[in-house]
């Protein structure tokens, strides 16, 4: 098909692969083009027929109605852009708090599939099955009206929890801590003890590649991290006070109230997705070698620095790909939320905005803008860590 | 001086070591697997205990206490004379049939029948690899039966058939329809798009890569949100489809990107040499991938394929956001009702579900082993 070939003379244009390729992708686009054209007129006509004037005029318009878990300021008298933002945030906590849930259940089960005692290796194994073979609608709707829906209804016959919370059908409350003035050098002095951390944990590295003897790094970096703002608070007289939940006549007032939703949203999306994070950490783990763990027993390197140095670092490389995937699908099945009354982003945007201002255009396109830009991020940021943890060649 | 004493001789033969502790049995088994060492023995307390604690309960609930027969909530409240209820079974055997067909005519459910019949003998001979004509199989699974299918479920007055509305369709009926649809048309899309996205033409390229990353980037929800609210808008209309077919669509746009990725994989492990030998023969594009490439890539993908599928079965349950009768959404509906409404009927709507749902999908994962193994047989030396 090289240039050469298609300029030989006497042959046709029609048998011409240059010319044929240039017609066929000609006539894709204008098929496209015509079918995008033929929408565009149609919609408009029809927007109009239904007068819905077009374009995102509805964004500070007063939404009037109200969020039951909001993390930023909104009342019912906010706008429909604020609205919004509400349901992204609550959208993205869920999320974020979804895998570091599911990381941490995931891991857990994929290594507890892997051990040599017969019962656990089974008991992982039957998880892994049960779960990722119910669908996760079916799993979110027994969470919340089967689970969360049995607990107790009476504020008197709330569960408590020890240290001052309580559990009933309408959520979970808990002790909210309320910082006073001093709070903040604490904080400060937080994110100096992260950096100083960081810091030696280079250094340390540095040093043991260099000398071949390993200062000790986990208790120095625990030290780093926890010692100055706990020095910090404490010259301040321990600025911090709880707000517990007081139980009143009818309902719980004070301290940190969590959705029910939002508490069946989570477990139901950590523990579908460990199910699918197991697998991949138990094919990352079996893809490295068995003579790799000989070599470093070999070597007299302990066990933990066996699985710490050689056994990890290399099963991370099978791990990170899918393990992004499952990231990206937990922040997508955050939608379901729509099935339960968790307001995230496509319960508040998508249903409540959607159905006040018919804007079925700007809003859908939003949402799907919103999902499409997270999973363009997130495989970003994977692929920088993948590109580190990735095999280095000469 | 004694002399040095420079050998020693034993003067009797040392007595034999005992023979190891037993290396198999059930004694030694235990051993090696639940008690090698204290943090496993620990492990394995905790185990039985876990178990202990959940499996006597989910035994005595869904069978010892399950009620099996029963016409109305009554049968599966608690009274004094049995205080503690299980399952409701009762509540699923009386709604079985709305479970089932949903609000589909009872004088015409014969149809409903007749199609799951139709469906089961496709896939039999579509999964069945040795089975005989399965070039006709394929005409018949992903042309006549379609067809067949459409005519026969949703009626054609002149063949005798009444018109169902598919407002009418519910339950397994609609679950089965959408996961079919989901294979049957999203399949050819699906090759068409991986074809096009490994295209040596970059127009051709760009639109398949643009529409599986955008496809793949968005969750399911809002694809059925701008299937159902959006599509009207922009046909005319006289056109406008209803809301089964609407979430149809969706469900085979959403389908169609996965697949083609699926596919896409299956394209990329074809060695060039089988691209360039075709082509040495004197094929077109069309009969070097009709030919050669696609029954190879095909069949290497079909476990990869089946796991979509497993993964698309299990998304068929959203459709009930779009407000579709699915199976879910049946029980949903049913479990509410006053005239069943209990403590325990949810649950064992659910559970009902929960099986509907792990008996397919297990059986398609099962299959996709089996199929795994099967290809690998001429790798194993």
């Amino acid at each position: 098909m090289d240039a050469a070939e298609s300029a030989k003379p006497g042959v046709s244009l029609l048998n011409n692969p240059r010319a044929r390729a240039i017609a066929y992708q000609a006539l894709l686009c204008a098929a496209i083009a015509a079918l995008a054209y033929g929408a565009i007129t149609t919609a408009s006509a029809n927007l109009k027929r239904a007068k819905i004037a077009s374009g995102f005029g509805f964004w500070n318009d007063t939404a009037g109605f109200d969020i039951s878990q909001t993390l930023i300021e909104y009342s019912i008298t906010s706008t429909y852009g604020r609205a919004f933002w509400v349901g992204l945030l609550n959208t993205l906590l869920v999320a974020a708090i979804g895998i570091v849930l599911a990381t941490v259940l995931g891991f857990a089960v994929g290594i507890a599939r892997l051990s040599r005692n017969w019962l656990v290796s089974r008991l992982a194994g039957l998880y892994v099955e049960v779960i990722r073979n119910l669908p996760l609608l079916l799993q979110l709707l027994f969470w919340y009206n089967a689970v969360l829906n049995a607990l107790p209804e009476r504020l008197q016959d709330s569960i408590r929890i020890p240290g001052g919370g309580y559990l009933n059908r309408r959520g979970l409350f808990l002790p909210e801590p309320v910082f006073g003035s001093g709070a903040g050098i604490a904080l400060s002095a937080l994110v100096f003890g992260i950096i100083a951390a960081i810091a030696y944990r280079s250094w340390a590295k540095r040093r043991r590649e260099r000398t071949g003897f390993a200062p000790p790094v986990t208790v120095v970096v625990l030290a780093l991290v926890l010692a100055p703002p706990l020095v910090a608070l404490a010259l301040a007289g321990f600025p911090v006070a709880f707000d517990y939940p007081q139980p009143g006549r009818f309902n719980i007032h004070g301290g940190l109230e969590i959705l029910p939703e939002f508490i069946a949203l989570l477990i139901g999306l950590s523990t579908y997705t460990a199910a699918f994070i197991a697998e991949a950490v138990r094919a990352g783990l079996l893809a490295v070698p068995r003579g790799q763990t000989e070599a470093a027993q070999s070597l007299g390197l302990s066990a933990w620095r066996t699985v710490r140095f050689v056994v990890i670092p290399q099963a991370m490389r099978v791990i990170v790909p899918p393990l992004t995937s499952q990231y990206l699908n937990l922040t997508k099945n955050s939608s379901l939320a729509v099935a339960i009354g968790y307001p995230d982003l496509v319960h508040i945007f998508a249903g409540t905005v959607l159905n006040q201002t018919g804007q079925a255009v700007e809003v859908i396109a939003l949402t799907m803008a919103v999902y499409l830009s997270i999973s363009l991020f997130t495989s970003l940021l994977m692929n920088i860590y993948n590109r580190r943890v990735a095999i280095v060649e000469r | 001086m004694p002399p040095l004493q420079t050998a020693f001789v034993a003067p009797a033969p040392i007595p034999a070591a005992p023979p190891p502790r037993s290396e198999t049995g059930v004694i030694a088994w235990l051993r090696a697997n639940l008690f090698s060492s204290s943090l496993n023995i620990a492990l394995t307390v905790l185990c039985v205990l876990l178990l202990f604690w959940t499996v006597p309960p989910l035994v005595k609930f869904l069978l010892l206490d399950a009620v099996w027969t029963g016409f109305d909530r009554e049968s599966c409240l608690a009274r004094p004379e049995r205080p503690v209820v299980g399952a409701c079974w009762a509540f699923v055997a009386e709604r079985l049939n709305f479970f089932i067909y949903g609000f589909y005519p009872i004088e015409e459910r014969w149809r409903v029948d007749i199609f799951f019949a139709a469906l089961a003998f496709g896939i039999g001979w579509m999964t069945w690899l040795d089975a005989p004509r399965r070039g006709l199989g394929m005409l018949y699974f992903f042309l006549a039966l379609p067809v067949a299918s459409f005519v026969l479920l949703y009626g054609a007055p002149r063949l005798g058939l009444p018109i169902v509305e598919t407002a009418k369709w519910g339950g397994v009926l609609v679950t089965v329809v959408v996961a079919a649809v989901g294979i049957v048309v999203a399949l050819p899309i699906g090759i068409l798009l991986a074809l096009g996205r490994r295209s040596s033409m970059p127009a051709v390229r760009l639109f398949s890569v643009i529409y599986i990353e955008f496809v793949r980037g968005v969750p399911l929800i809002t694809v059925l949100f701008m299937a159902s609210v959006m599509l009207p808008l922009f046909l005319p209309e006289v056109w406008s489809p209803d809301k089964l077919l609407r979430a149809l669509i969706g469900v085979a746009m959403f389908s169609a990107a996965y697949l083609a990725e699926v596919v896409r994989a299956g394209l990329q492990a074809i060695p060039r040499g089988q691209y360039e030998a075709a082509q040495a023969l004197g094929l077109g594009y069309w009969k070097v991938m009709y030919l050669v490439i696609l029954p190879q890539a095909l069949k290497i993908t079909i476990p990869n394929m089946v796991n979509s599928a497993i993964g698309l079965f299990k998304d068929t349950t959203l459709v009930f956001v779009v407000g579709i009768f699915d199976l879910l959404k049946t029980v949903e509906a049913s479990r509410i009702d006053p005239k069943w409404a209990t403590p325990v009927t949810s649950v064992t709507g659910y559970a009902f579900v929960g099986l509907f749902y792990f008996l397919g999908c297990y059986a398609m994962s099962r299959y996709s082993r089996y199929v795994e193994a099967r290809l690998a047989q001429g790798e194993r030396r």
